[in-house]
């Protein structure tokens, strides 16, 4: 029978495919992909020599340093406390409990400004709890320990949350079944439990890490920001930028931009691994 | 395991009733309990609580007067304006774009359906420094496009074009991210069937798929106006920081607080601080909104 | 209205959904498309609404091509098997949606509106359930708004996919008897997709027995069930018995015994004879031609008995299941004769072609 041109092809029923796809693309190329490209662009600019040079130069390496090895530090101990505040949340019931829960949310709501100041007022020597620890003569304000206290801080939603519903949704029977067989509580805990959230552990790991990397406004003002000490990344780069010296802070954001884009595909295999793991998106 | 014996511990106690000891096999020992549920709190309370609450306090640690006066200076009311500017600014295109993003992914299938994904999700990986360092390197006089710009006199950079761009950049992801998942769950079948009763591609749209996604939009919308309010590395990099004019509130509470002006960068600290519980309350009660239906 | 399915086919990526099918279907009927999963009904059903569209052949309305508009022009009456009620709308809003998603000039007022709703309300006795919402009604609730709601915009035809899938069995037999009454008052062409024959043989004015992606047969429910076409139709409307044989010179062999039965025009070569369970029936072994078996097992399921037998030798052994009235007395391992009612023979399938 005839093929035709009376038949109208049609990629599907519902309509707008290609209005909402193109404007989509659009809207995405111009705030994100375009400028994102200028970056790569002026990077291209530089030739791989200096690229090398700005990036070998000891204050960057340090500032990355610093950045990197703190960030590190402090998703570490959101990794471990995280944890413990998970399960505390999922497993108790104690009074206050809910409220408690609210407020993980608060480091990732609170604006970053608001906490930098909030935590360097706290930890300076006149400071509620900076007084408390200068007989002991640990200074954290303007001091790395201070970069450090102020990463735990905005990492602190990431393990909980993302472990949260994986922990939530995890099936009694198998802790029955593993007690009916004569596991103690730790064996179970051990070999039952925390093998079914790791990967959910990890990818909060990675999420801590990825925004503790790139935070600054939580970080500079209890940071002392003293070149090769206390001076993180970013801030090198607002720093270099305003000294005009673009092609410096390009490199720097460079460096940091591909570290984020690796971790980025880190926390998508590790979210895959998890929900190919326990049938929940981590 | 437990080698209690229920019928040795009532040996001999003939006329008391048999004793049954609950053992509940998920729950954890009494002390492992406490310890964690105390490092729970200790933490959460150290690293959480007490900052929140030394922003009030040291927002009032001069007095009702001081406080009050902070918020009603000049320059705090035109950071004040320039902030809600930009996050309308913001929250309207990001809605706009997010929601025709989210049909786009939700409702079709396509090659690189992942990709666009993934790039959608950039902004959120990104260091907000670097976000503002893209548009002044596009931008700035420096920049790809600042000399074309010089010439037209066009001010993009250090001026509120710049601060709009760089906060819808960061907020970029936090719309669209709300509403896929939950499309998506939803499937076609309610646009199949308006599509067969008669109804446009519009308002099928209108009647039957927004309001299917009501509570997840507002939530989207709530967590976008709050990141770009409280937007600040970013916008510290794009604005110049010109008081009175290109400072947003965080801005602003940054350059009162380098002033030495504490009491009253804590002021308007306590004023974002506010907006974070308010958002935090209403998410709350969205989720259980939500999980009601 | 008439509709006039012409060798459409479809493919989705390597698989052929539907090949090169053609059908008929008369103003007024009901029809039901009875089919395995992957039988190509539901995709045949979707290409008529204009959910789908066939990468070759034509649609017809009453002779007018259907392809050229879209689901929304083609003015069907779509039921899906979940329901797709619009959860933020009361069962009033859902029925009314076709009525008030009219363009502004056809559209009618709102009170003719409200009538007519209260009126399809009653027709699906549904009437004080107007004002809530579908997740507060049971499934089958659920379905009679979904079908008032197709019926509200007064379409050309009415398509039903599984309709009653997703309901429990006993709610599934009360709402086939009401469809079918339903059809009887308002008599609009309407196709139904089903894989449950019982459901199709109890409903449709005629049936469409698909496999495949291929039409197997056209019929009445009667005829499809008495006069299967293929083996396919037989295996799948009611239940079959399967007996592989041998045709030779005019004559019927099973094994080495000739059983004495009309080959039925089917060539020499293997052959495959299919009857119901009903249609063969159990007498005392007396040694002439006839089918012979051993009886294996006998279990009673309601007023007949199901009689398991072992028909060839011991290492070519078929098992078939036959009933018997309650009165008449087996053992288990006693030597038995059947008797061919009613049969068919079909020739047997090529070593490697899929049957």
């Amino acid at each position: 029978m005839r093929v035709a041109a009376t038949i109208a092809r049609r990629r599907s029923v519902i309509p707008g495919f290609g209005m909402t796809l193109g404007m989509s693309l659009l809207w995405l190329s111009l705030i994100v992909l375009i400028p994102l490209a200028a970056l790569f662009l002026k990077t291209a600019e530089l030739s791989f020599s200096q690229f090398v040079d700005i990036i070998s130069s000891r204050r960057v390496l340090h500032a990355l340093q610093l950045s990197f090895g703190l960030s590190l530090a402090a998703a570490a101990v959101n990794l471990v406390f995280g944890t413990l505040v998970v399960w505390a949340l999922v497993r108790y019931r104690f009074p206050g409990r809910r409220v408690f829960d609210a407020i993980v949310d608060i480091p990732f709501a609170l604006p970053t400004a608001v906490a930098g100041i909030a935590l360097t007022n706290l930890y300076a020597e006149s400071g509620w709890l900076g007084s408390l620890l200068v007989p002991f003569g640990i200074k954290v304000a303007f001091t790395p320990l201070g970069i450090f206290v102020a990463l735990v801080f905005i990492g602190l939603p990431f393990v909980v949350r993302t472990v949260q519903p994986v922990l939530e949704d995890l099936e009694k029977e198998l802790e029955e079944a593993a007690a009916s067989l004569g596991a103690t509580r730790w064996t179970i805990v051990r070999r039952v439990i925390l093998p079914s959230i790791t990967p959910a552990l990890m990818t909060g790991f990675a999420l801590a890490l990825a925004r503790a990397v790139g935070e600054y406004g939580s970080v500079i003002f209890i940071a002392g920001n003293l070149p090769n000490v206390s001076e993180i990344a970013p801030l090198l780069i607002v720093i270099k930028l305003q000294e005009f010296r673009y092609a410096d802070a390009t490199a720097i954001a460079a460096v940091m931009l591909l570290a984020s884009f690796l971790l980025l595909f880190l926390i998508n295999t590790l979210q895959r691994w998890s929900e190919a793991r326990t049938g929940k998106r981590a | 395991m437990s080698d209690f014996d229920p019928r040795a511990a009532t040996a001999g106690v003939a006329t008391q009733p048999a004793q049954r000891r609950k053992v509940d096999v998920r729950a954890d020992a009494p002390w492992v309990r406490r310890t964690i549920i105390g490092l729970t709190v200790g933490f959460l309370c150290l690293f959480v609580v007490l900052p929140l609450i030394n922003v009030f306090a040291q927002a009032f640690s001069k007095g009702i007067a001081v406080y009050l006066a902070a918020l009603q200076d000049a320059e705090t009311l035109a950071a004040v304006r320039l902030t809600l500017i930009v996050a309308f600014a913001s929250v309207l295109s990001n809605g706009f774009f997010g929601l025709m993003a989210a049909w786009a992914i939700a409702k079709f299938e396509f090659p690189g359906k992942n990709i666009l994904i993934t790039l959608i999700d950039l902004p959120f990986s990104v260091s907000p420094v670097i976000a503002g360092l893209v548009f002044v390197l596009l931008f700035g006089l420096q920049g790809l496009l600042g000399s074309w710009l010089a010439v037209h006199d066009i001010e993009i950079v250090f001026a509120l074009p710049g601060i709009m761009l760089a906060t819808i950049f960061v907020t970029f992801p936090f719309i669209v991210r709300e509403l896929v998942p939950l499309m998506q769950e939803q499937g076609t079948e309610e646009e199949e069937a308006a599509l067969s009763l008669g109804a446009s591609g519009l308002r099928t749209f209108i009647r039957v798929t927004l309001p299917n996604v009501k509570w997840a939009l507002l939530y989207g919308v709530l967590l976008c106006n709050a990141r770009a309010m409280g937007e600040f590395g970013a916008v510290s990099v794009v604005s110049g920081h010109i008081r009175g004019e290109t400072n947003t509130l965080p801005l602003h509470i940054e350059t009162l607080y380098e002033g030495y002006q504490a009491a009253a960068a804590f002021a308007v600290a306590s004023l974002l601080a506010l907006l974070a519980l308010v958002t935090l309350i209403a998410k709350s009660a969205l989720e259980t909104r939500t999980a009601k239906e | 209205m008439r509709i006039s399915i012409l060798n459409v086919t479809k493919r989705f990526g390597g698989f052929t959904a539907l090949d090169q099918v053609k059908l008929d279907i008369r103003s007024g009927e009901l029809i039901a498309l009875l089919g395995p999963s992957g039988s190509g009904k539901t995709t045949l059903l979707r290409i008529v609404a204009g959910f789908e569209w066939p990468d070759d052949g034509e649609v017809q309305f009453d002779g007018e091509n259907a392809l050229s508009h879209s689901v929304g022009e083609r003015h069907v009456g779509f039921v899906f098997q979940h329901y797709a009620l619009f959860r933020h709308m009361t069962v009033f809003e859902n029925i009314a949606f076709g009525l008030r998603a009219r363009p502004r000039k056809y559209r009618l007022g709102e009170q003719e509106i409200r009538k007519r709703v209260e009126k399809l309300l009653d027709l699906v006795q549904l009437g004080w359930l107007a004002e809530r919402y579908p997740q507060q009604l049971s499934g089958g609730q659920r379905q009679r708004v979904a079908l008032a709601r197709a019926l509200a915009i007064e379409p050309r035809v009415l398509l039903l996919d599984e309709p009653f899938g997703s309901l429990d069995a006993k709610v599934r037999k009360e709402l086939r008897r009401w469809l079918r009454m339903l059809h009887t008052e308002i008599h609009v062409t309407s196709i139904f997709v089903t894989h449950d024959q019982e459901e199709a043989l109890e409903v449709a004015d005629r049936v469409v027995v698909m496999d495949k992606g291929r039409i197997e047969q056209v019929g009445t429910p009667q005829q499809v069930y008495d006069h299967p076409h293929s083996p396919a139709v037989h295996e799948f409307v009611g239940e079959s018995i399967i007996v592989p044989v041998t045709v030779e010179a005019g004559d019927v062999r099973f094994g080495d015994e000739s059983l004495g039965l009309d080959p039925q025009g089917i060539s020499n070569g293997a052959a495959l004879l299919f009857a119901r369970p009903h249609d063969l029936t159990i007498v005392p072994s007396t040694g002439d031609h006839r089918l012979k078996g051993i009886v294996r097992r006998i279990h009673g399921i309601g007023p007949a008995r199901r009689v398991e037998v072992a028909l060839g030798s011991a290492n070519a052994e078929t098992l078939i299941e036959v009933d018997a009235l309650r009165a008449q007395q087996f053992r288990v391992g006693q030597l038995v004769g059947l008797r061919a009612d009613q049969y068919r023979l079909f020739p047997a399938p090529k070593a490697g072609t899929p049957t």
